[in-house]
């Protein structure tokens, strides 16, 4: 039996983000899981709601919850949400934590909620984002024995972005300041991952709209980077970090006079071609960089490993990483 | 009527207790209300505790003939002890005086008069009625064994040891790895008047090695300890060496002969290497080698044997048969000095150690001063032979932070002032120090901050962000890049560098908890020793003859440190000296009729002082390691557990007196008999 | 018997114990600041704000409520969370930086600001999500950015058109079946959010 979750897509996933909404259904089956979309969800708020007024920033999340908990989506004594946006993951297990830990303000959003029918008891709802659900509940090894066609040749730039490792509000699933899981899932489908030192860095979030220069920047550092490491695409879990390195990235170039081509492709559209499913499928062709080029490259023979450099005799030995560290192709 | 007759005396303290509660007041109450309990005088006094008020109490013992005297005054930590003996003086058991606490308990923390003289009163009143029964009690003896057991070789431990062998009695120094010395065997120089470290030790580490009163366990460990203050019995493992001492020239041979280069995690922390058969540095002591059985050839594919092989002794001081030594023996005191643990620096990623090959650790930075180090002393890169033009030093990294440690690591800045002082001299780099704040206290600490300066040593005000290769603006390519406000300023910057140093934090020892647990001593949620009082008696612990010093206590340096194994040896010569100890008579002791040896309490003792007679299938205490701290009495389910001087009956009439004869609630009671047990 | 305290004025901590008080979710521990300047160094907008975080710390520590609430920094706050994970004494700096925005807008001063767009994208962001209950890019951007970019409105526009063409954004808003409902627990949240003083919900109780 397949495993059930509740599925809340949030608003970018149904149009702007359409690519990882229809990339995460056709790969679900494959991983054996299900999503059940929760019923007539709404808007998480983003980051603005909360700029404005508090309660009704909250209760607006908290309907969502309450929905999620009366539904009985997966079974068990808790339910569980995935939510493929960093920012709606953020927001929905913000607002069941903080309402664990302030009971007026959970006694006021269930004053609101009331108005509405609904209720929520902090802590009935985990909630949790794709990436955690594909590397933890299914794992590296049964993806392993899904993968059809290993992406070898591909450089991949893994990119976290800020909200689903930070801070962790229901509990992080991986580090904070240097997530691995997306690189090992990466790895997993026989893709070269590039040790991206600003994999967990923000892509400027809303800054695009309040003071482009500033986003911009943050944009230029992100793709720059990925560039320095020669990467073929950088993977993003997040539709915000897909829009603004892909949706910006002509605009960087204009501002900066550079001349950066690096699709930008959600971790399920990679998963989907090694797991063979047709690219029409997966939402190919949204991106704004194209990312045909980079697709071409992937061949059918693993690279040759690369060759560790020899380190002089001289050399002083380099400490170890801890356990379940990744080496990365340098 | 009680057949008593009791004196109670109420102290001022000043405007301490006065000020919010009437004193005059409580003793007058006392005086006319609990005449009939057996108070035949009531006093009140500015202080008590001065000898004008001791002689007061003094002078009623004898001239009203006192059985039994109450002092209302401050907290018995402070002066339960001046009273006790105040009353022997006058010839009075001194466990037959009471001191209450109305400073403590009432008036520091209450505000309004009338309800903190009258909560003062039935305070009085419990303990009138707790020292009608209290017994006369004798302190126990205990004789003191002369020799010492000292854990642990680093200078804390060695000052120790040489204090007490010196005075002229044994001590046993226990060190588990193959050489005393402890980190400061690791430091080039040392903070602030750039002492050699070695120079400085070595001549400790020889004197140790060589005494005649000193026995020098190394490669040992503690496995465990009997007994109490006076004669412990300590079983401790000698690990087999796989070399006989007896034999070895420490000619070094069989070293150069190893094939095998094993990462040396210890003494080089992690930046050099060594061999299987080693001694960890020239200057070990004792001057065996040993062989690490895990690393070594022939233990593990039953081949090789070249040390053996080239051991120029006859017979051969290598081996292989030898086995682990347990020994045992006697010691009347014990001083823990086991020191601390780096903290490692993998748990902040964003500062890049173990993946970014030029950030270092304070200690591996400290072997690549030393001249005895993996690169004979030259400030290099991770490569081995460029030499960093730009150094920047962290401070506070993994202190004064609640995601790490929450408490200051103490040593790191001047640590780190010192790295400025070294690389300047050697590298003429440029430095970068990165602090939250400057804490330079102690005697000329503050003036080789001065002298940092003067060298031209750059200090940023600002806790570090990130350490990144990631380069974003021109310059930056190839560089580690320090990422940090500038608070000063209040400014981001973005300082690229050469190499990182990290001032890690002290930690507690991993197994810290492991060998409180052993010696019945206890520890602080951090995992230090905890102190008998922080500053009154910052060398002993809770437990009767087991002291403390160094850094397991608390991040410390080395002055502070051979401070405190100073201070720890003073205490147990004195101990020595007295050749026997009165230990104070609160006991707990086991009614064995009732005792259904269901050895619920036998876990519980946080003094390890119960044990379990399997013949007769009871529980029993020795009452030399009982400290009455009343544990087991409140645990036991068969009431068979009774502490002297804190007996149901004693606690059961002091909550009495507290209870029902308060002033307010109405007419004095009779004591309910349901109340008192039979 | 109390010691005469000095003439009156403002308790000095007052607008800190305000600030405070209005950030929800227990502690925020913003009195536990040691001015590290953790935040400001980890502050992906950190170069482009007129105070880093831990100056507008000191700044709400002297009560300089103005200056704060003028200051561009809380809306230049990308809701990274590195500050927050990073802050050595738990500072909950993220939310009170939402905190911050709050205040601003309630006291008008955010217009003087150089960020003084920002809080009407917010505006006109939540006017959808009131309306519809879902948020509506398209509608977002041409009502945003007419009013405040109109010179780079047209650029805007090309990016918008690229993401109708690429079938990225919806043409008309989608309203959510149960509106009514949404509408009606958002106008509940708002009278309790008055009568609960406005802000204030659970800091320091």
């Amino acid at each position: 039996m397949s495993a059930k979750y509740g599925y809340y897509p949030g608003c970018s996933l149904e149009r702007n983000a359409i690519a990882y909404h229809q990339s995460a259904v056709a790969v679900a089956p494959v991983l054996d899981i299900e999503f059940v979309e929760l019923d007539d969800w709404n808007c998480c708020g983003a980051t603005e709601y909360i700029a404005i007024d508090v309660l009704p920033a909250y209760a607006l999340v908290a309907r969502n919850l309450a929905i999620a908990s009366r539904q009985k989506l997966s079974g068990g004594n808790q339910n569980q949400v995935v939510a493929p946006c960093s920012a709606c993951f953020l927001n929905l297990s913000k607002v069941d934590k903080y309402m664990s830990d302030a009971p007026r303000l959970a006694a006021n959003v269930n004053t609101a909620l009331a108005a509405g029918g609904l209720s929520y008891k902090p802590g009935s709802v985990r909630v949790r984002h794709l990436l955690d659900i594909v590397v933890n509940d299914v794992g590296y090894d049964a993806i392993a024995a899904k993968v059809q066609k290993p992406l070898y040749g591909l450089r991949i730039a893994p990119y976290y972005g800020c909200l689903i490792v930070r801070p962790g509000f229901q509990g992080a699933f991986d580090d904070p300041e240097y997530p691995m899981s997306l690189d090992r899932l990466m790895g997993t489908l026989g893709t070269t991952v590039v040790d991206f030192p600003v994999k967990a860095h923000c892509c400027g979030g809303h800054m695009t709209q309040i003071s482009e220069q500033v986003a911009l920047e943050l944009i230029r550092q992100l793709l720059q980077n990925a560039a320095e490491y020669e990467a073929d695409a950088i993977v993003t879990l997040c539709p915000m970090c897909q829009l603004n390195l892909d949706g910006y990235q002509e605009a960087v170039n204009r501002h900066y006079g550079t001349k950066y081509h690096i699709p930008i492709l959600y971790f399920t559209q990679l998963m989907g071609l090694a797991f063979g499913l047709p690219a029409a499928t997966l939402g190919f062709g949204k991106e704004f960089v194209d990312a045909a080029a980079a697709l071409n490259k992937i061949g059918v023979q693993p690279p040759p490993k690369p060759k560790k450099e020899r380190a002089g005799k001289e050399a002083l030995p380099m400490p170890e990483m801890a356990a379940g560290g990744l080496s990365h192709e340098s | 009527m009680s057949p008593e007759r009791i004196g109670v005396y109420v102290c001022h303290c000043g405007s301490n207790i006065a000020a919010t509660v009437d004193v005059e007041e409580v003793a007058l109450w006392a005086s006319e209300e609990l005449g009939d309990r057996g108070v035949v005088v009531a006093r009140d006094y500015q202080f008590m505790c001065s000898s004008l008020g001791q002689e007061l109490i003094e002078a009623d013992i004898k001239e009203q003939g006192l059985t039994r005297v109450v002092v209302a005054a401050c907290s018995p930590h402070l002066h339960e002890r001046t009273f006790r003996t105040a009353c022997k003086r006058a010839g009075l058991n001194p466990f037959l005086c009471e001191l209450v606490s109305i400073r403590e308990q009432v008036s520091w923390v209450h505000t309004d008069r009338a309800a903190a003289t009258e909560k003062a009163m039935a305070v009085v009143s419990g303990g009138v009625e707790r020292v009608t029964l209290h017994q006369p009690l004798e302190p126990l003896h205990v004789p003191i064994h002369p020799a010492t057991l000292i854990v642990g070789g680093g200078i804390a431990g060695i000052q120790a040891a040489l204090e007490i062998a010196d005075s002229g009695y044994p001590v046993y120094l226990v060190e588990r790895e193959p050489s005393i010395g402890g980190h400061m065997a690791q430091f080039d120089k040392t903070f602030p008047t750039l002492d050699c470290s070695a120079c400085i030790l070595t001549p400790k580490m020889v004197d140790v090695g060589g005494h005649p009163n000193v026995t020098l366990l190394t490669w040992s460990e503690v496995e465990r300890v009997d007994g109490y203050v006076g004669s412990f019995t300590v079983t401790v493992r000698k690990k087999a060496r796989y070399v006989d001492e007896s034999v070895c020239t420490g000619c070094g041979i069989c070293t150069e002969k190893c094939p095998v280069r094993v990462l040396d995690n210890t003494y080089e922390a992690g930046l050099g290497y060594r061999k299987a058969v080693y001694r960890p540095f020239a200057q070990a002591v004792p001057k065996y080698p040993v062989i690490d059985r895990e690393n070594c050839t022939y233990f593990q594919r039953g081949k090789c044997k070249a040390c053996q092989l080239f051991c120029p002794t006859h017979p051969k001081a290598i081996d292989f048969e030898q086995k682990d030594e347990i020994l045992q023996f006697q010691v009347g005191n014990i001083i823990l000095a086991t020191g601390y643990d780096l903290f490692d620096c993998r748990r902040i990623p964003q500062y890049g150690y173990a993946r970014l090959a030029n950030v270092f650790t304070s200690l591996e930075f400290e072997r690549l001063c030393n001249a005895a180090g993996p690169t004979g002393g030259k400030i290099v890169l991770r490569d081995g032979v460029t030499e960093p033009a730009t150094v920047g030093i962290i401070h506070c990294v993994g202190s004064r932070d609640h995601n790490y440690n929450p408490y200051c690591s103490n040593i790191c800045c001047m640590q780190s002032l010192k790295f400025g002082h070294l690389v300047k001299e050697r590298t003429g780099a440029e430095v970068f120090n990165f602090y939250i704040d400057i804490r330079t206290a102690f005697k000329d600490y503050d003036e080789f901050y001065q002298r940092v300066l003067e060298d031209g040593v750059h200090f940023v005000r600002g806790r570090v962000a990130e350490v990144t290769d990631a380069a974003r603006l021109p310059g930056e390519e190839g560089k580690l890049i320090i990422q940090v406000e500038d608070t000063l300023l209040g400014k981001q910057r973005r300082i690229p560098v050469d190499m990182v140093v990290l001032s890690a934090a002290l930690q507690p020892r991993q197994d810290s908890t492991e060998v409180a647990y052993t010696f019945g001593i206890a520890c602080s949620a951090n995992g230090w020793f905890i102190e008998k009082h922080p500053k009154l008696d910052p060398v002993a612990t809770m437990t009767e003859g087991i002291f403390i010093a160094g850094a397991c206590q608390g991040p410390k340096d080395i002055p502070a440190s051979v401070a405190q194994g100073a201070a720890a040896a003073a205490r147990v010569l004195g101990r020595i000296h007295q050749k026997e100890l009165a230990l104070e008579p609160v006991r707990a002791s086991i009614i064995a009729e009732r005792c259904s040896g269901c050895r619920i309490c036998n876990n519980l003792c946080p003094f390890n002082a119960i044990s379990y007679d399997t013949a007769r299938m009871i529980t029993e205490i020795n009452p030399a390691l009982c400290q009455g701290c009343g544990t087991c009495v409140a645990a036991c389910p068969s009431g068979a557990i009774t502490g002297t001087q804190f007996s149901n009956e004693q606690v059961l009439a002091q909550l009495y007196g507290l209870l029902l004869l308060n002033v307010s609630s109405g007419p004095v009671q009779q004591p309910q008999p349901a109340l008192v047990p039979a | 018997m109390v010691a005469q305290r000095s003439a009156a004025g403002p308790a000095p901590g007052a607008f800190m114990d305000e600030v405070i008080a209005a950030t929800p979710g227990g502690a925020s521990h913003l009195e536990l600041c040691v001015q590290c300047g953790t935040c400001g160094g980890s502050c992906p907008s950190g170069p482009d704000m007129e105070h880093t975080p831990r100056h507008l710390f000191a700044m709400i520590r002297a009560g300089m409520k103005e200056e704060v609430l003028r200051s561009n920094t809380p809306w230049y706050c990308v809701s990274c969370y590195y500050c927050m994970v990073r802050c050595p004494q738990e500072i909950h700096i993220t939310d009170i930086m939402y905190t911050l925005k709050r205040m601003a807008i309630k006291e008008g001063l955010y217009r003087e600001s150089s960020a003084a767009d920002a809080p009407d994208f917010s505006e006109t962001f939540i006017d959808f999500v009131n309306n519809y209950g879902r948020s509506f890019e398209l509608g977002l951007a041409t009502r945003y950015h007419l009013r405040h970019h109109p010179l780079t409105a047209v650029r805007k526009a090309g990016m918008g058109l690229g993401m109708v063409r690429k079938g990225r954004m919806d043409l008309t808003p989608k309203r959510i079946n149960g509106i009514e409902q949404l509408q009606a627990i958002l106008a509940k949240a708002r009278e309790l959010g008055a009568e609960d003083g406005a802000i204030s919900q659970g800091g320091r109780q």
